[in-house]
């Protein structure tokens, strides 16, 4: 190999690889698995956030409708930033709302929806956390993406414009 | 609050400092008396501060205060200490600070080590380190500050991912870093030797000792974290070819070549494009791995939280860095052509240099392994998984020379060597042919290159096990690191040959009986720990030799944030591990039950400690 001809070749390679991964960025999740894709939510007893009534999960998802389950809690910063996606989400009658809340004080998450509105069709209370463990979620917020009472998707963290669009299009 | 405030003005002087060192830098480029007073207490100074800013957030941890934001998503108040504190670096803000401070660390510890080498390499070392250091600063302060506020202060915190409260993990991070991060010295000290033509064996005598530190914490670092993956993601295994791993283990083979490298130019001023170019590739290796796992490309235990501006950072930073090296690589290196060497055929030289091609080649396969997949998406948007297959087809029939190399090279004299009286070779090599033979025969266990495999890593052991006996053979690190290695892949093969698994599923009071074992299920506590609940497993296992054992997995739900976690039960002994985990099945009464017994898992542990003797033992090595 020409000696000089070396280090054009070396930066050409490295460049190439730079353009990769510099690609690979925005598709920033090759490698994440398909977690709980098709899986039935589980069924649960849990009391209604106004009423405080005793409500059973099948009362809530009827199937052929498309849900996304919203888990939240005031005292949770990233729910703050969601919150206003969540509400512009619900402008789009397709998809139900329902939102979970989780280990919250009542007056706290009540004053939250007071000042950032209220996007969900239905709310419930996990106090203790347990339901949120069902449904195998890993914190605040999370949601899940249902329909015929299946797991469709499911999104760790707050939601962005890009998800919500990506929602939106599920939902078509 | 406090605590928030000093840090990150702290980072902020720092960065000042490190702006200024290039500046005082490049107008006393000869003025000695400059470097020893202003350029040394400039850097005293920056490392103070980067170690201020480390204590102010593990001050912040310790107190629990929610007002920084990278405490209130790591941490919460009902975590122990000891794991508040080991919280500081298991997020991606904190363990950039760590970064930062093993950087500056080094820098200033290369300055007071280094007081006899000349003045315009020191201070262009200085240089490059700044370069990297300020890089770091600016992606700190820029896209990862550790010290952001959050109003209105939260009362609790999100809490740490349960599987990271760990000891092996709270310490595998800041060993990890001193090589993975301390390789960063020897990239600034080759591109300075060689801007300033200075490689020689003086110079390899001199950075030696900083490859040795680096090689010797990564391997401890690799170790730590395969012992902690072991034990607690419950699947048993203590390597997985994931691609975190992989882009730890690239750097340690790159490093491991350039220590062998260095050997050969102490001695024989030859081999300095390996050397140049090894010492560029460990560190960027070194970068490329961080900027893998941090930018959420590749997803694991290591991706913080995802932001496409960090990766950039990191990728823009490292390819500035990668074509900085090219270019001073081709403009300064100039191999001499006239005192141009040959190998003799059969010299340690050559054998080091064959060794070096394998490791090479283990290096690109794991490479090609772990980012293949990355091309293949962006160009085709096919999604291919490699696993461990991939790796052990292509690594292991080539381990077999390699092995053999290690045992003869040793033996050989620099220059040139004589066959006679290397009569012992031949014997051992027949020897330990014959001997895995048996050990297969006699397991049943006849596949062609399984024995050949044993064979190979028996004589590298024999080999280096019989020098440990003859007084007069005085290269001792290298014997023990070598005699570890044998014993790792020994250790290795035997766990890969003799395990054994039984999965089956059991309810409280029942037992589970095959041919060899017989688990019984017990009974079934609760726990109660300051941050989680856990539920305890008791199991008594009967081999057929009718030996019991006691062992009690645990289930554990953390509180904050609330995950559950299988914990393994792990009776060690010196012959095998038992090994038992539990896991909950929804909706049913049953546990899942894997119960394993893994062959010489102790061993493959105690090997890397010995081949990390060996390159402490060299550390500490007086020069005769």
């Amino acid at each position: 190999m020409n000696n000089k001809k070396l280090p054009f070749l070396l930066i050409l390679i490295f460049g190439f690889t730079f353009i990769i991964f510099y690609k690979s960025l925005e598709d920033s999740s090759i490698y994440t698995p398909d977690t709980n894709l098709e899986k039935e939510i589980p069924v649960f007893n849990a009391k209604n956030f106004f009423s405080k009534e005793n409500i059973n999960s099948s009362n809530i998802f009827k199937l052929d409708k498309i849900y996304l389950l919203n888990i939240w809690s005031s005292w949770c910063v990233p729910c703050r930033q969601e919150h206003p996606l969540l509400m512009n989400l619900n402008l789009h009658n397709k998809v139900n709302i329902i939102g979970m809340n989780y280990k919250d004080d009542l007056k706290n998450a009540n004053n939250f929806l007071k000042e950032l509105g209220n996007p969900y069709n239905e709310i419930f209370l996990d106090l203790d956390g347990t339901i949120a463990i069902e449904w195998g979620a890993y914190g605040v917020p999370e949601s899940f993406l249902i329909h015929n009472n299946k797991i469709i998707k499911k999104y760790i963290g707050p939601l962005n414009d890009k998800l919500i669009d990506e929602i939106k299009l599920l939902v078509k | 609050m406090i605590f928030s405030l000093v840090g990150y003005y702290s980072l902020i002087l720092g960065l000042i400092i490190g702006i200024s060192l290039f500046f005082l830098s490049f107008k006393n480029f000869n003025n000695s008396n400059i470097l020893d007073k202003k350029l040394l207490s400039f850097t005293f100074l920056q490392l103070f501060f980067v170690v201020i800013s480390f204590f102010c957030l593990i001050s912040s941890f310790i107190v629990s205060d929610f007002s920084n934001e990278t405490v209130f998503n790591n941490s919460h108040t009902t975590k122990p200490l000891f794991y508040k504190i080991s919280g500081t670096w298991g997020n991606h803000e904190g363990s950039l600070l760590l970064w930062l401070l093993v950087l500056t660390l080094f820098i200033f510890l290369f300055l007071i080590r280094s007081k006899n080498q000349p003045v315009k390499y020191k201070i262009l070392t200085l240089v490059f380190q700044q370069i990297i250091i300020v890089g770091f600063f600016l992606f700190l302060i820029q896209t990862s500050n550790p010290f952001n506020y959050i109003f209105p202060t939260p009362l609790e915190g999100l809490g740490l991912n349960p599987i990271l409260q760990d000891p092996a993990l709270a310490i595998h991070p800041p060993i990890l870093y001193l090589g993975y991060v301390g390789s960063s010295i020897i990239f600034s000290s080759v591109l300075a030797a060689t801007s300033l033509k200075i490689i020689s064996t003086n110079w390899a005598l001199h950075i030696k000792k900083w490859i040795l530190i680096s090689w010797i914490f990564l391997t401890l670092g690799i170790l730590l974290g395969s012992i902690w993956a072991y034990y607690e993601l419950g699947w048993g295994g203590f390597w997985f070819w994931d691609p975190v791993e992989n882009v730890s283990l690239m750097p340690w083979l790159a490093l491991t070549t350039l220590l062998h490298c260095i050997l050969v130019l102490e001695k024989k001023a030859i081999l300095t494009s390996w050397v140049i170019i090894l010492s560029i590739a460990t560190f960027t290796l070194s970068m490329s791995g961080t900027f893998l796992v941090r930018s959420g490309i590749l997803n694991s235990v290591h991706t913080f939280a995802n932001d496409p501006e960090r990766g950039l950072f990191i990728l823009i930073f490292l390819f500035i860095l990668i074509l900085l090296s090219i270019l001073i690589f081709f403009f300064f290196h100039k191999e001499d052509n006239k005192k141009s060497y040959s190998f003799f055929w059969l010299s340690k030289e050559t054998s080091i240099l064959i060794n070096n091609w394998f490791m090479m080649y283990f290096l690109s396969v794991v490479l090609i392994g772990t980012v293949y997949p990355i091309f293949l998406d962006v160009i085709s948007s096919q999604k291919i998984s490699v696993g461990p297959p991939f790796y052990h087809k292509l690594i292991i029939p080539f381990l077999i020379p390699f092995l053999i190399m290690m045992a003869i090279g040793p033996k050989l004299k620099w220059i040139k060597s004589q066959i006679i009286d290397k009569l012992y070779l031949i014997s051992f090599l027949i020897i330990s042919i014959l001997l895995s033979f048996l050990i297969l025969k006699n397991f049943s266990q006849n596949i062609l290159i399984n024995t050949i495999l044993i064979s190979s890593a028996l004589y590298l052991f024999f080999i280096t096990l019989r020098d440990f006996f003859i007084k007069k053979y005085n290269n001792i690190s290298q014997n023990i690191a070598h005699f570890g290695f044998s014993l790792l892949i020994l250790s290795i093969l035997f766990n890969n040959l003799f395990s054994s698994e039984i999965i089956t599923n059991l309810k409280v009071g029942e037992s589970f009986e095959n041919s060899k074992t017989k688990i019984v299920f017990e009974s079934i506590n609760q726990k109660k720990e300051k941050n989680y609940n856990a539920i305890i497993a008791n199991f008594s296992v009967q081999n057929y030799l009718g030996e019991k054992d006691k062992l009690s997995p645990e289930l554990r739900i953390y509180n904050q944030p609330v995950i559950a976690t299988s914990e393994a039960d792990i009776k060690t002994t010196l012959i095998s591990d038992k090994f038992i985990v539990i896991n909950l099945v929804q909706n049913q009464d049953y546990f899942n039950v894997r119960y394993q017994v893994k062959s010489f898992m102790v061993w493959i542990w105690l090997s890397v400690v010995l081949i990390s003797f060996g390159g402490i033992i060299s550390f500490l090595k007086k020069r005769s």
